[in-house]
């Protein structure tokens, strides 16, 4: 099963302009509304890895847990250009404490 | 049990046997999946936890430097330059079966193999600060794409871990109780019969036996009484 695959990278302009020459495709958005619905368009698409970054992912937590346990695609939080905000480290500790039943690190 | 109610049949008795044994075999057999799962998961996110630190803080100063150029150049200018890539992505996605949990292994190829060749713009109109920024982001690609094989890997097993132990316990908890109970119960009714069945065979015998002791006498008691009244001795019967 190794199909080709894209991945997308989605977030504000500034954020994710420069994934573009890495050759990434690259979906810059302006509102939450906009992400939301592009998401859902990329989800149907070829694309395995999605990055997104923190400040939109705060704003559609849910649209992103409907991904979770999907194998494609793979929705990696990515801090955006105002900083990190903790998501990615709180989602590694939340899946954690969902295999564990609490927080062992 | 006793929410159930089962026939004490030796029928329902032999096929919740079964049922047990293969009940508890389940269970051994998940448990083991998930204590092989829990060790493998603690490692991935271990793993992952390091590197989601190591990204972040890479993907940060990428960000400054990206900042740093875009006030040293017009926003059109920057935009340009970044328009057209020259490199482009592409993945291939194959399955490691970690567990029966298929998780994904990405491996990406790029249309230029140089991977010092990923800048889309001549240096003449561009400012230093953006051949830097992309340039370290070029290089933290490959991190991010690891990071997102580990934390794909980390959400599924957490999924497949939660899955299992719920099994487990069910299993523990419900069924195998439930079947051991009523197994208890069966056997006991079983047992229950057969002694009342012996009982009243018993008790049955009993009464014959009287029957026919009672006869007997009766039989007796004519036979001397016949004897007594003739006076003479017994002529054969």
């Amino acid at each position: 099963m190794a199909n080709s695959y894209q991945i997308a990278v989605l977030g504000d302009k500034d954020s994710v302009m420069g994934f573009k020459a890495l050759g990434l495709t690259v979906f810059p958005v302006e509102s939450v509304e906009q992400a939301r619905s592009t998401l859902h368009h990329i989800a149907r698409e070829d694309y395995a890895v999605v990055y997104l970054t923190e400040q939109l992912a705060a704003q559609m937590e849910t649209d992103v847990a409907r991904y979770k346990d999907e194998l494609t695609p793979a929705i990696i939080l990515i801090p955006g250009k105002e900083g990190s905000l903790g998501m990615g480290m709180e989602n590694i500790k939340k899946s954690v404490e969902r295999a564990v039943g609490a927080d062992i690190l | 049990m006793a929410n159930t109610v089962v026939n004490p049949t030796r029928m329902e008795l032999t096929r919740l046997k079964g049922k047990l044994k293969t009940a508890q075999r389940g269970h051994k057999l998940l448990k083991d999946k998930r204590d092989e799962l829990m060790k493998q998961f603690l490692d991935t996110v271990r793993e992952l936890r390091s590197l989601r630190a190591q990204v972040e803080e890479e993907l940060m100063r990428v960000h400054s430097s990206f900042t740093v150029a875009s006030a040293l150049m017009s926003a059109q200018a920057m935009e340009q330059a970044l328009m057209y890539p020259k490199q482009s992505v592409e993945l291939t996605m194959t399955f490691q079966n970690i567990m029966s949990v298929n998780v994904p292994v990405y491996h990406y190829q790029t249309r230029t193999d140089d991977t010092g060749d990923i800048f889309p713009y001549g240096f003449a109109a561009t400012s230093g600060e953006l051949d830097g920024a992309v340039a370290a982001l070029g290089k933290v690609f490959q991190d991010m794409l690891k990071l997102a094989q580990t934390e794909k890997a980390a959400q599924l097993m957490a999924e497949e871990i939660e899955k299992t132990r719920r099994r487990v316990n069910a299993l523990e908890y419900v069924v195998i109780p439930d079947t051991q109970d009523s197994i208890r119960y069966i056997t006991m009714k079983l047992d229950e019969n057969d002694r009342s069945t012996t009982t009243r065979l018993m008790k049955v015998k009993d009464m014959i036996l009287k029957e026919a002791i009672e006869e007997r006498q009766a039989q007796d008691a004519r036979a001397v009484k016949a004897f007594g009244d003739s006076g003479e001795a017994p002529t054969e019967v």
